[in-house]
């Protein structure tokens, strides 16, 4: 496979190289992750440089290279521009674009994915409810395979005893006697958030205003994330 | 891979470790070095070490100097109560050639980038904050690059000076001189617009 292709993808991180030059990760609909090199974007008098940022949606014309394409053009879909006005908001950008970038193989496709990844973007920029990275991470570990299990101990399968721990092994919550064997405890209230997130009820939980149960949810998710990615998520310090 | 005798290969390896110098750009230099009048050599060999001995970070503004502090801040012509922030001490050369800047500079030496893990403490903001409490300054303009660390950069800064009642300016980002108006891209238009003013004819 040689030539040139068109696609549409999430740009993820920069690297830069060399003088004026940038390599850049995106997560396309197509071709999955691709590495390519922008050519002269670090210049100001690029055509396309602006475009190239992390987070900006668009639409490129790639030459197929043997192991970094070469970035010929790229139009903007959706510029996302709120999420680099905004100290907060880019911190919660910036976590799920380095999440997908760990999970994302290279020239893998995965439509579901880039639809989450492109939708959590846009509604981070419009409604910018802190509940959207905490959200997108949990989807994403379902997507993985990964579903926590929420309406019984994830270790004696007991569904009545009330859940009050959350163990990254196991899978879910725990009743309490066996929390007290491990697992990280959950208040009611985050718990509350968490069975919403996941059931459907995720516009309700996007209505809600900032509280501590979605900073606890939010730490929760990055803490089960990076037990299943094995490696840490380094902008998620700056949540 | 040692091929060559003992000095020689040292030079290559030693060139090799210098950015964007490959294994065989390094064998081609080292060759030129040694077929060079030894003068030649010799004063590139001094003016390297010259320039290690003598450069360091400035005391105030962590510009390179020569010294304790730089020209920028022995310079007592220059207005300090105008205080820019850099990333690196190479973009004050960029902004010293407008000639439209005649206050005092501060280099970060950095910017925040979440996914290299770089955060506000690897930065000389500490630094920043001292200087702002002891040298009178009015206004603060933010001159990090317009690209995602930069803009991220800036932002904290904004939030974290606020509220100490100093004026903080962003540099405006707009079209360049002799540039088409078809080719910009919509994020630097749209910021064109918003930065538009009233024309004076």
């Amino acid at each position: 496979m040689s030539g040139l292709y068109r696609d549409s993808g999430v740009v993820l991180r920069t690297i830069k190289l060399g003088e004026a030059d940038r390599i850049i990760t995106v997560f396309t609909q197509g071709n999955g992750k691709v590495r390519a090199v922008a050519k002269g974007v670090r210049k100001t008098t690029s055509k396309f440089g602006a475009r190239l940022e992390p987070t900006t949606h668009v639409a490129l014309q790639c030459y197929r290279g043997r192991e970094l394409d070469v970035v010929t053009q790229a139009e903007t879909i959706e510029a996302n521009r709120a999420l680099r006005e905004g100290y907060g908001l880019l911190t919660h950008a910036i976590p799920m674009l380095e999440a997908v970038d760990q999970v994302a193989q290279e020239r893998e496709p995965n439509p579901a994915l880039y639809r989450m990844l492109t939708g959590a973007l846009r509604t981070l920029a419009t409604t910018r409810s802190p509940v959207v990275t905490p959200a997108f991470f949990w989807k994403l570990l379902s997507l993985e395979g990964f579903h926590p299990l929420l309406d019984a101990c994830a270790r004696c399968s007991e569904n009545d005893a009330p859940l009050v721990a959350f163990d990254a092994d196991d899978g879910g919550m725990l009743c309490a006697p066996c929390a007290r064997g491990g697992g990280r405890p959950v208040s009611p209230a985050a718990f509350d958030v968490l069975q919403r997130m996941l059931g459907g009820g995720l516009n309700s939980v996007l209505a809600d205003p900032a509280g501590p149960a979605v900073g606890e949810v939010e730490r929760l998710a990055v803490t089960v994330l990076e037990h299943h990615i094995e490696r840490r998520l380094r902008s998620a310090t700056l949540l | 891979m040692a091929l060559y005798e003992g000095p020689v290969q040292n030079l290559i390896d030693e060139l090799g470790r210098l950015p964007g110098v490959g294994p065989k750009s390094a064998q081609r230099i080292a060759f030129y070095l040694l077929k060079a009048a030894p003068e030649d050599a010799k004063r590139l060999a001094q003016s390297i070490v010259d320039a290690k001995d003598r450069v360091s970070w400035c005391r105030r503004c962590f510009n390179i100097a020569e010294g304790e502090l730089c020209a920028f801040c022995k310079d007592e012509r220059r207005d300090a109560t105008l205080l820019c922030i850099v990333e690196e001490p190479r973009d004050i050369v960029a902004i010293e050639r407008t000639a439209e800047f005649r206050g005092r500079y501060h280099v970060l030496q950095g910017a925040i980038s979440p996914i290299e893990g770089v955060g506000p403490d690897q930065l000389r903001v500490k630094e920043l904050l001292h200087r702002i409490s002891g040298e009178g300054v009015e206004e603060i303009i933010l001159a990090t690059n317009p690209n995602i660390e930069g803009e991220a950069t800036a932002m904290y800064l904004a939030r974290l000076l606020k509220p100490a009642g100093i004026r903080v300016t962003r540099i405006a980002s707009g079209l360049p001189v002799g540039g088409d108006l078809e080719y910009a891209d919509e994020v630097t238009l749209g910021r064109a617009f918003e930065g538009r003013r009233e024309v004076d004819a």
